[in-house]
């Protein structure tokens, strides 16, 4: 016989289980269409000459797709979950919390719908028009409510660490969001930014690289902090470390949008500020990946036979390289050379397909079989050839940016003795189509390993049923 | 006061802020509190 909860006693899951599933979704979704125009600029005819396939109208779907969609279902599933056991307690206002599922999922579908249509504030990471960004804004003052309202309602005295990720990463998306989406309407679908020339530049980068730092970094990070201890059964190395490691985040994250806009109309100072910071950051994220990394001392062991805590594990190895490459690239001389290569595109992939995309297929993987009574995955094989498939595809993706990258910088640089250009463009374009092909190829495994998950995770929903989590009586005093 | 006046101490104090917090962090009167904050994950199980 069923026994009955109150809700008093149970962790409100319905709403994770809502967003885990739509996370797996929308990720063979995004990053399809990341194949799709990948294959596009090695076959231009691909966009089949049509305005709603052109590469510059489903480019901004791929990337809202995989980060908005993908990343931001990730997030609100694992912060829901972890939010909720660490705190002791069921979700504040669930019927606001399963608004910001429903609201969510209609922001998703009006990206969808709006950006191939070719409707954009043309703002990087913010071409959507301000209808939209009115629902983002309510959806994302919603989910601050439930989650800080959960840990305010916490049965436990000590907020742990994952929870101080999750919400910095919750706050500051609101104030980027609201900041950078001012603008005057003018019509339903068309309005114009509320600054105006380097100033909209630099309020546009201070969103778009604090939505990486916050967003793809410090969300992340709350996953970190709990999964990969819960997978590994110990706690994190350090406690310490993870609070320095969080206000060393806090502190320095905000300063580091100027090096998107180097060598530009951007005062020389400002350049500097962003470039000093964006060094300063390689301590703090470090600090971090040591701290995960260090996690597992004493457990290596567990790696051999766990594709789980692999997934977890190697994303904070692509965590490290990307944030050692990034602060790398800040540096104005290198810049000089990677900037507007694929050395960057490059870089960013490093971080979305090797640190998020794979830390967050850990936690769903963690998540998934108990959000549905399940003991394990329906097939432990399926996710270690997941593993296989996207860290080599990861690994072909990045190799062929960086080389495509430096290559095409080195010939726009390239000058004869008499001051003339040694290559023109087109003659750059044309030296890229065989690492267009390989990065075309590297993406394709990494879709098809997201496609294994997806029926992994169909398999494992449909041979269980919604399970009840019950909140332990005991009195944590921690 | 010159504005920049203000955008030092501003900087100065979130400096000596951070400086804070790290002692704070690595105090040995907090490692036992820390301790139990970082085994918050496994008590519900």
């Amino acid at each position: 016989m069923q026994v009955s909860h109150s809700q008093s006693n149970t962790y409100n899951d319905s709403v994770v289980r809502q967003f885990s599933i739509m996370a797996v979704v929308w990720g063979v979704v995004g990053m399809l269409v990341g194949v799709i125009i990948a294959a596009q600029l090695v076959w231009p005819e691909l966009n089949l000459g049509l305005p709603w396939t052109s590469f510059g109208r489903l480019r901004p779907l791929h990337t809202n797709a995989v980060i908005f969609a993908f990343g931001g279902c990730t997030l609100f599933a694992t912060s829901y979950y972890v939010v909720q056991r660490t705190c002791h307690t069921t979700l504040f206002l669930p019927s606001l919390a399963k608004f910001t599922f429903w609201g969510w999922q209609a922001v998703i579908v009006a990206a969808a719908i709006s950006l191939p249509l070719g409707f954009t504030q043309g703002k990087e990471y913010a071409e959507l028009e301000w209808p939209i960004d009115l629902l983002i804004a309510v959806v994302w003052v919603s989910y601050a409510i439930v989650f800080f309202g959960t840990i305010g309602t916490r049965k436990v005295k000590h907020i742990y660490v994952a929870n101080w990720f999750f919400g910095a990463f919750i706050l500051t998306v609101a104030l980027l969001h609201i900041v950078n989406s001012a603008a005057m309407p003018a019509s339903w679908m068309k309005s114009y930014s509320a600054y105006a020339g380097v100033q909209d530049a630099m309020v546009q980068w201070w969103y778009g690289h604090n939505a990486v730092g916050f967003f793809l970094t410090a969300g992340f990070l709350g996953i970190m902090y709990y999964f990969i201890p819960k997978q590994a059964d110990r706690p994190v190395y350090s406690y310490s470390l993870s609070i320095v490691h969080f206000w060393a985040l806090i502190f320095t994250y905000m300063w580091a949008g100027p090096h998107h806009l180097h060598y530009t109309a951007l005062p020389d100072w400002t350049q500097s500020l962003g470039m000093a910071f964006s060094l300063i950051l390689l301590a703090p994220s470090w600090g971090g990946m040591i701290n995960g990394m260090m996690t597992l001392s004493g457990a290596w062991h567990k790696l051999r036979t766990d594709p789980i805590l692999r997934f977890l594990i190697v994303s904070l190895s692509f965590y490290g390289m990307s944030t050692f490459e990034g602060p790398m690239m800040a540096i104005k001389t290198v810049n000089s050379l990677s900037h507007y290569t694929d050395w960057t595109v490059g870089h960013v992939h490093s971080g979305a397909l090797g640190w998020v995309g794979l830390v967050s297929m850990g936690a769903l993987y963690y998540m998934v079989p108990r959000l549905f009574g399940q003991k394990q995955m329906h097939s432990i094989k399926a996710i270690e050839l997941h593993f296989w498939l996207a860290t080599v595809g990861i690994v072909l993706y990045i190799a062929a940016l960086w080389i495509s990258g430096v290559m095409e910088g080195l010939m726009w640089r390239a000058i004869n003795t008499d001051g003339t250009l040694t290559y023109t463009f087109v003659e750059s374009v044309k030296a890229k189509h065989p690492y267009y092909i390989i990065r075309m190829l590297g993406g394709l495994l990494y879709l098809s390993g997201m496609t294994i998950m997806l029926w992994n995770v169909i398999k494992t929903a449909t041979n269980g049923k919604a399970a009840t989590a019950t909140i332990p009586a005991v009195a944590a005093h921690a | 006061m010159d504005i920049n006046t203000l955008r030092i101490i501003a900087t100065i104090a979130s400096f000596a802020v951070f400086v804070g917090i790290m002692v704070w962090a690595w105090k040995r009167r907090n490692t036992s509190e820390f301790k139990d904050a970082a085994n918050l994950p496994f008590t519900h199980d």
